[in-house]
């Protein structure tokens, strides 16, 4: 059925208010069931064996005495995961990195699985494995990876994207060019120009629910997937591509979820966990310690990069450019394409380009990162905005508006903008009464601005209305951020019933069609869309029944308020009928009452962010204290206000973490240091002042509410927002992210030492 | 694992010295129960001391205080005599960990543990506390310097049990502070850790006690930046002196949770900051 996604302006009734989770008291109560929180009868504790090394060849794995240990019931390696990937080399990659194959690639890449009755048992089996290493040289820094005289990861890596095409295999898996304009000559224009490196160091996504599943597959083909996911259809496609199963003969159902921000788009153990199942013949449980999920999944790239940039005196940008470096661990990316993709797209630059690099090293496959690539791009882009400002003698925050992306201006990576919200956000800033609170000794304050696309996608959702009026909404996109409440509340919108007469929840995988994963902040734009139409796929029927009950043809029924409305000629003294009246005589008029809708979302808004940070910075520690914060965001339409505050102040805080103290830390020996949360120092909720947000709502001209996604944005300025901010309380500017305190304080000394 | 709960502690060490397989302690088990779960110890006994009577109290008396070995930091906290008499050994065992960890750790099992970083352990030996050891057969005294003796290794021989730690009264006058380094606010390990203990006579510091942690294997306790204190008003002279000696005293390492370079120099900073506190609470005016 044609449903219209063009935004339409109207009064809401529900949409915009604040109501709690559906998922709330099983939450708070601890009822809640997450990825370790199911179970099978007989089931087995699968448990992983990690290699100790950053890069070694596996001469021979011997699995005969943990097979012999009693209570073991299955061991696999590579060998029982035979590649069926059929060229495929991004799956034969998954593949590989869930289970290694001839060769160890990263400290805590996993090298072989076992399955036991029990987690003694599991673990005393796994010191029975006797795995036979010959060390390789590695590399594990962006730069080195580069050199000519780096150690070779893949010999079948040759550059793309060069020409002509590389003769030779390199870590360098591809370039990217991308912009527009004559550079040289904007620079010739250029009375000021500011060229910096920029650092940053690895981060991970931090989820405090590590990777979880209950795996069980049956002889006959069949299987069932309990997992912590952002996306089960899509784990489903993908575990079945990787162990040779029918797509519909598995079915996958998602757990809540204790975090993801792009870190559970991916698989890790689920194959493996399949693997030893159908071994073993007996459901298995694998949950993976902190250890492993910081030294086996997740992070992000480190990145190198190098940006320049031109403006004359009265502001105006005149030339851009910027060269990427990021690493994707031991597995080509496409994180580089994507920092050069958001790089400058806060802004109308003449003349720009971005030259990215796609390195391999030997680190874990990085994984999405909430706004993936984007914060690194931003730190140095928006921190070079800044001393540019000031070498000009401008405010930056008025070189930013000077230099702002409009509607009509031509992105970086090449669409013309529609309407979009980055100069809302920054003439809010502006005006906002935290650029005007004194500042104390020691402290500064920072702006910087942040972009990310936002994506649609596929999506298939279902409405059914029970015979009391009340109505179930099932989604196939994951909740990891209120989404059931959002989609209740635009369900209850349509329908113009109570938000408590609709319940949301997540099917799984045997219940709808395919949706894709909760990423790109497509959630509530796609999935808020599909609801919108199923619900009027169901007032559809719902109006049908009515003139069917009433015996007048169905033009002559309109749908108000809730309920269906006579309108024709000599039915105005008709009673409207409420949809309970209507659910309830359901039975007799032709059945159940449902809507329905599959819809491959296109026209996601691009979400735009301005934020402020007030730092004091201990002049003799080189500790950062973050004094005050806030958000400027546009959302295009906040359905339910509390999650996107939410949003906001969540990326917030983990941009900030990024900025202070979060870094992966690894030896001379490529092995990670600190896989814990002790060592890996995301901020706790005392490092943190209060995170003020404000929501702007620019409507997404592309979706019937004008909804924008809301969940990344919000980590991409806070990396140049505290670098900006410690530059205004110190004088200095850091360049290398974290911002530590070791490292700010270097840097104030150095600045001393040169006088 | 077999789990015992003596009721005494010469029971407990009793327990300990005939265990042929590993056996483990616990008090607050705030280190044990992580060691455990990330499989780093594999005990075959472990000798939960919480049961013995008395050992959960705070004892005041006209010599001093006996603090028993599975009193609580958040206990340590409430104890207003203790507060008045030694904050600084106080603040340095509620820096521990969080609200959540002050409810089980302790200060003999921060002690035990050994940690160069621990952060009461440089606060106790700035106020001259001692360990009360009990063994199967007899029971010593020792001072809290002493006890510790690299990183994880302490002076308790096999069935040696840390029954209490005393604190003196404090002489009149007396002011200690303890301050440490973290990145974060809290849920972290010191990087640097001055505890300073000082007596002052008519506004002159008399004597005075410096001790570092997280710098060097043990705690370091540094005469030189006592001496640069003693005799002083604490004038930048002697605060500088102080910060020097502080620094010069640092023997650490370069590691995931700091450099050399950067503890060397926070010691330093610390100190001052940490002996001016110190000079306020034993009555003096800067």
């Amino acid at each position: 059925m044609g449903h219209d996604q063009k935004y339409v302006d109207k009064k809401y009734e529900v949409v915009g208010e604040r109501f709690n989770r559906p998922d709330g008291i099983d939450k708070v109560t601890g009822k809640a069931r997450y990825g370790a929180d199911a179970s099978a009868p007989g089931q087995l504790v699968g448990r992983v064996l990690r290699s100790p090394h950053a890069h070694a060849q596996i001469l021979k794995i011997n699995t005969a005495k943990a097979e012999k240990l009693p209570g073991v019931k299955s061991v696999v390696t590579f060998e029982d995961m035979p590649d069926l990937t059929g060229g495929d080399q991004g799956l034969a990659d998954i593949l590989e990195n869930c289970m290694a194959r001839g060769r160890a690639l990263y400290d805590g890449h996993a090298v072989a699985a076992v399955a036991a009755v029990d987690e003694q048992t599991a673990a005393q089996a796994l010191k029975l494995i006797d795995v036979k290493y010959k060390k390789l040289p590695h590399v594990t820094d962006v730069d080195e990876a580069m050199l000519e005289s780096a150690p070779v990861i893949h010999d079948r890596i040759i550059t793309r994207g060069v020409e002509p095409a590389p003769t030779k295999p390199s870590n360098i898996s591809a370039r990217t060019q991308m912009g527009y304009g004559d550079v040289d000559a904007g620079f010739a224009e250029a009375d000021v120009i500011v060229e910096k490196t920029y650092k940053t160091e690895q981060t991970h996504q931090g989820y405090i629910e590590p990777h979880a599943c209950l795996a069980s597959v049956n002889p006959d083909g069949t299987a069932e997937l309990w997992v912590t996911t952002q996306g089960h259809f899509v784990f489903r496609n993908v575990c079945a591509s990787l162990l040779g199963l029918d797509i519909a003969k598995l079915k996958v159902t998602s757990s809540e979820i204790g975090g993801g921000f792009g870190g559970k788009t991916h698989v890790w153990g689920e194959p493996v966990a399949l693997a030893l199942s159908r071994k073993a013949n007996r459901p298995v449980k694998l949950v993976m310690g902190r250890d492993e999920v910081f030294r086996g999944t997740g992070p992000t790239s480190s990145t190198s990069i190098d940006v320049k940039m031109g403006a004359k005196k009265d502001g105006t940008i005149t030339a851009a450019v910027a060269e990427l470096r990021y690493q994707g661990g031991a597995f080509p990316g496409n994180w580089a394409m994507l920092a050069c993709m958001t790089a400058f797209a806060c802004y109308d630059i003449k003349n720009n380009k971005s030259i990215g690099w796609d390195v391999v090293v030997n680190r874990p496959k990085v994984a999405a990162y909430r706004a993936p690539s984007a914060p690194m791009a931003a730190f140095a882009v928006e921190s070079t905005i800044d001393v540019l400002a000031r070498e000009i003698g401008m405010a930056p925050i008025d070189v930013r508006l000077k230099n702002v992306a409009r509607e009509g201006t031509v992105a970086p990576y090449g669409p013309t903008y529609g309407p979009i919200g980055i100069e809302h956000t920054l003439k809010a800033v502006k005006d906002h009464p935290h650029m005007r609170a004194k500042l104390k000794k020691n402290q500064g304050r920072g702006v910087a601005c942040g972009f990310w696309f936002n994506i649609g996608g596929q999506t298939c959702t279902d409405l059914n209305i029970g015979v009391d009026g009340t109505v179930n909404l099932t989604l196939g996109t994951v909740d990891v951020g209120g989404s059931r409440s959002s989609m209740a509340m635009i369900a209850a919108e349509e329908l113009g019933i109570p938000y408590e007469q609709v319940r949301a929840n997540i099917a799984d995988t045997t219940s709808l069609g395919h949706n894709d994963m909760t990423e790109g902040s497509r959630g509530t734009f796609s999935s808020g869309m599909a609801t919108i139409f199923a619900a009027r796929d169901a007032i559809g029927v719902l109006k049908e029944r009515a003139a069917k009950m009433w015996g007048v043809p169905v033009d002559d029924v309109v749908w108000e308020k809730g309920q269906a409305v006579a309108t024709g000629k000599g039915h105005g003294n008709l009673p409207p009928l409420s949809l309970k009246e209507i659910a309830a005589k359901s039975g007799r008029t032709g059945g159940p009452i449902a809507g329905h809708n599959e819809v491959v979302a296109d026209g996601a808004g691009m979400g735009f962010a301005s934020h402020i940070c007030d730092v004091e910075v201990d002049p003799e520690t080189g500790r950062s204290t973050i004094v005050r914060y806030t958000v400027v965001q546009d959302a295009g339409k906040a359905i339910n206000p509390d999650y996107v505050e939410g949003q906001f102040q969540g990326g917030a805080t983990q941009g900030i973490g990024w900025a202070l103290n979060e870094e992966y830390i690894y030896g001379d020996d490529g092995r990670l240091q600190n896989p814990g949360f002790l060592d890996y120092r995301i901020p706790v909720c005392s490092d943190l002042p209060f995170i003020d947000t404000k929501i702007l709502e620019v409507p997404n001209p592309l979706h019937p509410y004008g909804i924008r996604g809301v969940g990344e944005t919000s980590i991409v300025p806070p990396l140049a927002a505290v670098g900006n901010a410690i530059a205004n309380a110190t004088g200095v500017r850091m360049t290398h992210a974290p911002m530590s305190p070791p490292r700010v304080l270097a840097a104030i000394d150095e600045r001393a030492h040169a006088g | 694992m077999r789990y015992a709960t003596p009721a005494s502690a010469k029971e407990a060490a009793g327990l300990m010295s005939k265990e042929k397989g590993a056996a483990f302690l616990l008090a607050g088990g705030t280190d044990l129960l992580v060691k455990l779960k990330m499989g780093m110890v594999e005990p075959d006994l472990v000798v939960d001391i919480k049961r013995i009577p008395k050992i959960d109290e705070i004892q005041a008396s006209a010599k001093g205080f006996t603090i028993g070995a599975a009193v609580s930091g958040s206990v340590i906290g409430q104890h207003k005599g203790l507060k008045a008499a030694w904050p600084g050994v106080v603040e340095a065992a509620n820096l521990i960990g969080s609200d959540q960890i002050q409810g089980r750790a302790t200060l003999a099992g921060n002690l035990c543990n050994a940690s160069p970083a621990a952060d009461s352990v440089p606060a106790m030996i700035a106020a001259g506390a001692k360990a009360v050891i009990v063994g199967p057969q007899k029971k010593r005294t020792v001072a809290v310097e002493k006890v510790v003796q690299g990183p994880g290794q302490t002076c308790l021989t096999k069935g040696e049990v840390i029954e209490a730690i005393t604190l003196p009264k404090p002489e009149a006058r007396t002011g200690d502070a303890y301050l440490r380094f973290i990145p974060r606010t809290e849920m972290d390990i010191a990087v640097v850790g001055v505890a300073i203990s000082l007596k002052l006579e008519r506004g002159v510091v008399k004597k005075a006690k410096v001790v570092l942690g997280a710098v060097a294997p043990t705690a370091v306790i540094v005469p030189a930046a006592a001496k640069a204190l003693v005799g002083s008003k604490l004038d930048e002279a002697a605060l500088d002196k102080l910060a020097a000696a502080c620094s010069a005293a640092c023997n650490p390492i370069d590691d995931k949770r700091g450099t050399v370079e950067y503890r060397t120099r926070v010691a330093g900073v610390l100190a001052k900051r940490a002996a001016k506190i110190a000079f306020q609470r034993a009555g003096g005016a800067l």
